[in-house]
Order: C-alpha cells, then sequence, then structure tokens
C-alpha cells in the first residue's frame, strides 16, 4: 500500500513496508543521500530532518508516519545554499569529514526557527544530540551565532514550527 | 571520463614502473602522452604529471591522491600544487585519484593516508609538479611568442610577456608546453612570496559538505546496485557452524543469501530490508577459542607480564644502580582500556565483481591494499580493477583496514551484482580493530635536588604491527614500535633511561587509532612526569623546562602553551590547570586544560584547553587549527567517556548510548596558537590528540589532589 507524503515540496509516493524508516526511504528508495545513517537509534542525529518543520529523527521514523506530511532535507533546505545557516557554515568553515553536518544543519535551522537569537545555552540544549566525532563544535556554535545575526532575511517556509524534543 | 583518466594514468604509470616499483620514488614519474588511443584527450590537453591536468578550455583539473576524511588534504594539497602552477584558485577543480604506483605514499610504499603524513610526505613533490608544469607552460609560450623565457612570467593561469604585457592562458598553452621537455630541479618559491602557503585558506569541499551533495561511501548509487548487511559472530574469531535462511528469504525485498567468510550476508533491495532479513536468520555459532574472554581476566594478563622484563626498547646509563641511590623513588601503574574508532560514517564499501573487472566505490585509506583485495577476489589483474574513492566520514585508521571491503567484493562475486555492504553501528561497534589496551609501570628516582636521576617504564601492550602486517614484522627486534612511540622517545633529559616492552595479545584485534601509541603513551609519561614534578615540590610547567633544556621544540610550545594559557596567575576561583606537552609524527604539541571539578557528584568540567603547535612550516593555519580542535576532542572524548569492555569474548559496548562521544553542551573552548617555524611540514591530523588527557589528568590532582592512573576518568576518582 502506497504511503503518500511530499519531500522538498514534491508530491512522492512510495510502496514500502510501513515499519521502513524514513531515513532508509529518503537514502535507499529516494536517492537523496544527504540525510545520513549514523546510529539507527536516535543517538547521533545524522538523520535529521524538518517534518512539518519539526528537527526529527528519521532513522527511528516510520515511514507510515508521515503520511500526509511535508518533509525537509538538506538537499530542500534552500536552493544555491543560501540558506543563512547554510551560509554561516561556510562562512566559518565549519565540516571538517562533513558527514555529519547535514544534521547538524537541519538541527540548527530548526533551533533558529524557533530561538532567532539563540544563547549558548541554548545551542547546547539544541545542539547536544547531533554528534560530530571531527569536534567542529567550537565552529557549530560560532556559526550559529552568526546566522542568528543574519536573520533579517526570511527564512524558507518549511522552517517555521517549533523545536520538536529529540534524542537526548 | 573519470574511468578513461584512470586508465591514462595507469598506463603512462606503468611505463615508468621500474622507478614506481621501487615504491619510494613518485614525485616525478612523466607519463608518454603519445598513445593513440588516447588522441582525442591527450593532443590538446597538457597532463605533465600525476596531479595536475590542463585543458583547452582553460580547466585545472588537481588529482588528490590522499584519502579526504575531515583533515583538509583536498584543500592543502591543492594549495601546494596551485602555489608553484600559478593558476587561478577559483577556477581549479579536484578529484581523487585512482589506485595507481604513481600515488604510492613515498614513506609508506603504497597509495595511502596516515600517520600524519600527508603533508610531510607530499609538500615537496606537488611543489615540484607544480613548479615544474609552469616552466613548461613559460617555455611554450616563449617559443610561441618567439621571445626569452626570462621574459615571460606565470600569473593566475595565465603566462605574462613582461616586455609587451602580452597573455596567453594556460588552456591555450596546453597542446604546445604537452611537447616540452619537463624541466628538472626547478627551484620553489621562496615562503615569503609565497599567495597561498602559509595564508589562512577556506576549505575547497565545504559547499558540498553544507547541502548534502558530497558523496561519501554509503551514499554511492550504480545501476542496479543490491544493499547487503553480515552478520557476524560477535566472538572474536567465532565463525557460522550452521545457518538457516528460509525465513529470511520470505522477507520483503530479500535477493539473496550467501556465505563469505566474515559470516552470512543477505542481499536485498535496499538497507532496511537486508537489515530485517538478516534479522530473520537463524545461526549457530562456533563461538571458538576466546569465548570466555573478559576483561578482568585481560586486565590480570597485562599485570602478569608487566612483572617480567621485556625487550629494551631505550636503554641509557645504569637505571639500577642511580635508582639504588637515589634521594626518592617514586612508584606508578597506569592502565588504558580498549577503544573503538567510532567513525561517524559506518563502514561500508560497493562493489561490483565482473568476469572482466571490478569496481570498487570506497571510502578507504588504502587504495593499493583495496586493489589488492580486488585483485585476490576476483582472479583479475591490477589494470582491470579500478577503485574510486569518496569522501571518507572520518578514518581514525579503521579505514586503513581491509575487512569490509573484502566483505563487498565476495558478496558482490557471489551473487553476480553491484552490491553495497553497510554496518549497522553495533556492527561497527563489535566488529573493530580497537586502539589497544595498555598498561605500564614506572619507577622513576630522584635525586637530592629533586630532578630525576632514573626513570624506568616497561610497557605490556598488543601489537598492532604484528596483527596488521603479520607477526614477522617484529622479528627484527621483536619490538613493536607503535607500541612504545611517545614513551621510548619522552625528551627529557634524565641520565639513566630503561623502557621495555612486552608484547602481550590477549586476543582482541588491534589496529592504528587516530595517533596510535602516543594516544596512551603520552597520557602515561605526561603524568608520570607531573607526579615527579609533585614528588619534587616543583611546579610542573617550570620541571619539565628544566628538563627540556635540550629538545627546543618541545620547549617552544611548552613555553607558548604556558604563557597563552597565564600559566603563571592564578586560574579563576574553582578552576584548575594542568599542563602536558607531546610529540607525535613529528609534530610537537603542548596543552593546557583548565578543569572545575564537583567532587560531591563526582564530575568534572573541562572549560578550556589552550594549545601550542609547531608543525614546521604551515600550508594552511585554518586547517592547522581545526585539526587540533577535532584532536582535542577526540582525546577528551577517550579521557572523559570510553572504554571497551569485553565479556565472553564479545565487545559490551554498541552504540553512542554505552560508548557515547563528546557533545555540544561538554566542548570546552579551544584555543590554537600556531609557533612560527621554517623547518620542514609536517602533519597535524593526529598530534592534537595525545597532550590532552594527561593536561586534564594533571589539571584533576590539581583540584582533588589525586593521581589520575586508568581512562576514562571516573566519578569516583574525583571524590
Amino acid at each position: 500500500m502506497a504511503i503518500s507524503f511530499t519531500v522538498n515540496g514534491k508530491p512522492q509516493s512510495v510502496d514500502v513496508s510501513p515499519q521502513m524508516p524514513l531515513l532508509w526511504v529518503l537514502r535507499d528508495t529516494l536517492g537523496l543521500t544527504g540525510t545520513k545513517f549514523g546510529c539507527g537509534m536516535a543517538l547521533c542525529g545524522a538523520c535529521t530532518v524538518h517534518i512539518n518543520g519539526e528537527a526529527t529523527r528519521s532513522c527511528v521514523t516510520q515511514v507510515s508516519s508521515v503520511a500526509g506530511k511535508k518533509i525537509t532535507t538538506i538537499e530542500g533546505l534552500s536552493t544555491g545554499n543560501n540558506h543563512p545557516v547554510q551560509q554561516a557554515w561556510i562562512e566559518v568553515d565549519v565540516p571538517q569529514c562533513g558527514y555529519c553536518q547535514s544534521g547538524q544543519i537541519m538541527q540548527a535551522a530548526a533551533l533558529l526557527s524557533k530561538k532567532p537569537n539563540p544563547s549558548d545555552a541554548d545551542i547546547d540544549e539544541a545542539m547536544a544530540g547531533n554528534i560530530c566525532r571531527c569536534g567542529t563544535y567550537q565552529r557549530i556554535r560560532e556559526a550559529i551565532h552568526r546566522a542568528a545575526g543574519q536573520r533579517a532575511a526570511a527564512l524558507p517556509s518549511s522552517v517555521t514550527a517549533s523545536l520538536a524534543p529529540v534524542g537526548r | 571520463m573519470k574511468l578513461s583518466i584512470a586508465k591514462v594514468h595507469r598506463r603512462d604509470f606503468l611505463k615508468c614502473g621500474a622507478a614506481g616499483a621501487t615504491g619510494l620514488v613518485v614525485g616525478f614519474c612523466l607519463p608518454q602522452r603519445a598513445s593513440a588511443e588516447l588522441a582525442p584527450v591527450a593532443a590538446s590537453a597538457f597532463a605533465p604529471n600525476a596531479w595536475i591536468r590542463i585543458a583547452p578550455d582553460d580547466t585545472i583539473t588537481l588529482v588528490i591522491d590522499k584519502s579526504e576524511m575531515g583533515q583538509g588534504v583536498v584543500t592543502s594539497l591543492s594549495m601546494l600544487l596551485a602555489e608553484e602552477l600559478e593558476c587561478d584558485w577559483k577556477k581549479i577543480r579536484t578529484e581523487f585519484a585512482p589506485a595507481d604506483k604513481a600515488y604510492f605514499n613515498p614513506i609508506f610504499g603504497l597509495q595511502g593516508t596516515g600517520g600524519s603524513m600527508s603533508i610531510r610526505a607530499s609538500w615537496k613533490p606537488l611543489s615540484q609538479a607544480g613548479a615544474s608544469a609552469r616552466e613548461m607552460l613559460i617555455e611554450a609560450a616563449a617559443q610561441n611568442w618567439g621571445v626569452d623565457k626570462s621574459t615571460c612570467r606565470a600569473e593566475s593561469g595565465a603566462v605574462i610577456n613582461t616586455k609587451t604585457n602580452a597573455r596567453a592562458n594556460y588552456g591555450s598553452l596546453a597542446a604546445a608546453a604537452a611537447k616540452i621537455p619537463p624541466p628538472k630541479d626547478v627551484p620553489l618559491k621562496d615562503p615569503h612570496n609565497c599567495k597561498l602557503v602559509g595564508k589562512p585558506t577556506k576549505r575547497l569541499d565545504t559547499p558540498i559538505k553544507t547541502n548534502g551533495r558530497a558523496q561519501f561511501g554509503i551514499d554511492v548509487r550504480v545501476p542496479g546496485l543490491l544493499h547487503a548487511v553480515v552478520a557476524r559472530c560477535t566472538v572474536f574469531g567465532g565463525k557460522v557452524a550452521t545457518f538457516d535462511a528460509a525465513k529470511a528469504k520470505t522477507l520483503p525485498g530479500v535477493k539473496q543469501v550467501v556465505q563469505i567468510p566474515s559470516g552470512i550476508a543477505v542481499v536485498a533491495d535496499n538497507t532496511w530490508n537486508a537489515m530485517e532479513g538478516r534479522r530473520a536468520l537463524d545461526i549457530k555459532w562456533d563461538e571458538g577459542a576466546n569465548a570466555n574472554l573478559n576483561s578482568a581476566a585481560i586486565s590480570k594478563l597485562f599485570a602478569d607480564r608487566a612483572e617480567q622484563p621485556g625487550v629494551e626498547a631505550r636503554k641509557e646509563g645504569d637505571v639500577a644502580s642511580a635508582l639504588s641511590s637515589a634521594a626518592k623513588k617514586v612508584e606508578a601503574v597506569y592502565e588504558v582500556p580498549y577503544l573503538a574508532h567510532a567513525t561517524m560514517e559506518p563502514m561500508n564499501c560497493t562493489a561490483h565483481v565482473r568476469p572482466d573487472g571490478v569496481d570498487v566505490w570506497v571510502p578507504t585509506q588504502f587504495q593499493t591494499t583495496t586493489e589488492m583485495s580486488a585483485a585476490k577476489i576476483s582472479g583479475l589483474k591490477p589494470e582491470q580493477i579500478h577503485v574510486h574513492t569518496t569522501y571518507l566520514g572520518t578514518g581514525f585508521g579503521r579505514r586503513a583496514e581491509q575487512d569490509f571491503v573484502l566483505e563487498a567484493l565476495e558478496t558482490s562475486k557471489a551473487v553476480g551484482a553491484p552490491v553495497q555492504v553497510t554496518w549497522s553501528r553495533e556492527d561497527d561497534m563489535h566488529h573493530d580493530f580497537y586502539r589497544p589496551a595498555s598498561y605500564c609501570r614506572f619507577t622513576a628516582g630522584l635525586g637530592e635536588d629533586g630532578m630525576p636521576v632514573a626513570w624506568t617504564n616497561r610497557i605490556a601492550c598488543p601489537s598492532i604491527f604484528s596483527r596488521f602486517f603479520g607477526p614477522e614484522s617484529l622479528k627484527t627486534k621483536g619490538l613493536d614500535n607503535s607500541s612504545v612511540e611517545g614513551a621510548a622517545d619522552i625528551p627529557y633529559s634524565i641520565p639513566n633511561i630503561l623502557v621495555d616492552y612486552q608484547l602481550t595479545e590477549p586476543g582482541v584485534p588491534v589496529g592504528f587509532w587516530r595517533s596510535v601509541g602516543s594516544s596512551q603513551n603520552a597520557f602515561f609519561t605526561e603524568s608520570f612526569v607531573d607526579e615527579l614534578a609533585a614528588a619534587a615540590g616543583k611546579d610542573p610547567f617550570e620541571f619539565r623546562r628544566q628538563l627540556l633544556q635540550k629538545s627546543p621544540r618541545h620547549l617552544g610550545v611548552l613555553d607558548l602553551v604556558a604563557a597563552k594559557a597565564g600559566w603563571g596567575a592564578p586560574p579563576p576561583a574553582g578552576r584548575f590547570r594542568g599542563i602536558a606537552v607531546a610529540k607525535a609524527f613529528d609534530t610537537y604539541v603542548g596543552q593546557v586544560a583548565e578543569i572545575s571539578v564537583d567532587r560531591k557528584d563526582g564530575s568534572l568540567r573541562v572549560h578550556r584547553v589552550v594549545c601550542a603547535v609547531d608543525c614546521g612550516r604551515v600550508v594552511n593555519p585554518a586547517t592547522v587549527e581545526a585539526q587540533m580542535q577535532g584532536g582535542i576532542v577526540y582525546g577528551l572524548t577517550a579521557a572523559l567517556k570510553d572504554e571497551i569492555t569485553i565479556d565472553r569474548g564479545r565487545v559490551q559496548q554498541s552504540n553512542f548510548n554505552n560508548y557515547d562521544m563528546l557533545r555540544m553542551n561538554e566542548m570546552p573552548h579551544i584555543e590554537v596558537h600556531i609557533v612560527p617555524s621554517t623547518e620542514s611540514p609536517t602533519g597535524c591530523g593526529e598530534p592534537g590528540v595525545p597532550p590532552v588527557a594527561p593536561a586534564v589528568g594533571n589539571a584533576v590532582f590539581a583540584a582533588t589532589g589525586k593521581r589520575i592512573r586508568r581512562l576514562p576518568i571516573r566519578g569516583e576518582d574525583l571524590a
């Protein structure tokens, strides 16, 4: 039985097991490999996407639960890397290996949609569920502050709802 | 296009195989460019060496022969090439090299990335490659204009006639330059004239790492791709006795179930269905000889071994007589656990084994051994094998191994289709090649003045070299240098030193782990030196200073880090400092950790880490800073959080819930200071790791008076 939802503004319909995590539907069925597999247990945040605007771990989200919902992945966060968070990431030169950064960016974008000027404590709370094994945390923090300073322009509509409680 | 380029290189370099075969010559093997088959490309393009290709449309492609695992080689190696080539930095493109002798690491003797060696090994050959290509382009322009070469100069991707101001873009000169004989021994630029090298430079791969476009191994998608996961025995050395795949084969999407040497591979139409299929397997295991192995027995084995004299790694003077006449003796035992790499991207490999060729798409640190694996499984020749290196979601030494590569090759061969093998995090945690557990016993003697007169250190440690290269690699001396690096080479002026090594093999597979032996030995030695300072009643910084008068580069980073950390002034209220200095892979690092301890709840917070690094001439200061930050986070994770423990022959940890990583809310503020230097450049991927654990442990001593002699630091160690 097909399950329908929207990914990055495009309607999608997939005929897969309803228990299949959204992560694998995105990566293997739809070919959107920007969202990463890290732990499969919502412990690392590499798989973070927005579901109706809320940062969510796609590795523990059954695809049946997203029927009718709007999903945004890193590929759809902006066109031309121009989301303020992506711009700040580029200016601060955050990534090292880059593997966790899709999840970090999606988490940070969701944070800023709720708290346009987050404190360091806000950043700690929102980002503690996202592991970076390269240890880019200091630059991530700097980039989030920088993105906050640049938030005169409106964010894309996908990032409007509140931050979901995710991970730890 | 990419494949044809790979073929160009392979054939061209086979022609100079005599040079390449030594494994040590690389720099400059110049391809023959006149092959008829390649005429459409070769006639107009300029490929003066293995790393540079200039097309008539001015496209400049730099070939990156090291694996990008976060350490910034795509950028730093490009900087070296572009600096001398005088091309427009904004217009270059890069691609990863195929497996080929031309790209052998001159120190390893094979194509691979590790040992913080990329800059150390490549800076000269790549600088020379760029300079030689530039001179050929200038010569081509001079001939074209009918002027002397000395009146021409290169700038930003063009040759300029300084008399007439005429300008010829490199692309327009490509065909002519291809006919110029390559000059030898072109002088390299004076560092003061460098436009890129030495300047903080943004990474070339940042844009594609912020929009999901960077392709990691796990992201490879090829037509007809099948996905596989493998069920392996969780006991080290265990094997499949019998298995029943009947139920697994009935599940949706499961295509085939095949036995391979490491276990049972379930092949499906997507990763999730393969995982579900694996869950449905019924396997009886033969757990083998390690079925009763446990951590307590391993610890006892280390302690027992450390009672017996070992192979001498360093011997100076007469420690026995110096100890017998010492005014004070200090003894201590230190221990660290096995550790997992926990690369952010779990192990994976994609392979397509066909009767006439093999493609392997893989996040690997070692292209040559990958090619050898493919040749072994397929029975084909190296020229029929194509290794496509992707971005690596970190490596840390784990991706120097071949286990995950072999699984993909074996499974693809068995099912006759392209197959991607993906490991779960649990697979990754249970089947790693771990940082060795290690145990050491120190005895030191202090003279009347409080300064050390004797230092003995017996290290019991498994051998990475024996496991990786075979036991014969230890034949000459019975010594694995990687087990004693950072311990045998302590820089302190002590008249009597004995460091010996007890090879101890409990049966847990070990491997190269970011900073290798220094990851534990710097903790041991820099903590014990601190113990000696305390026993002598001296300041730990001043004590080290006094012992480092003959080690100027150690002293340089020690002085710089102390000054930047404000060592002479008291720390903020409630905070305590510890200091450590270590050399790893010829890079010198000093660190000061500033911590606070809550002795009631047994918690520790690292607030600030100040780091001084001397890596010789710096290629990209922005990368040096990032690698020091990253190394400190990696070392702190080991110091504060993790251990791999064994019960019934199995690793007890499985995922980030019981093997956690340092997270944003625990992140200290890190300040990195670089020592100006004219020495040859050395690497920074690993040397940031070793000093941080002892710096934190020494700060704990300052806070509590209790010495940290094992890692990770536990709440009870702080009470």
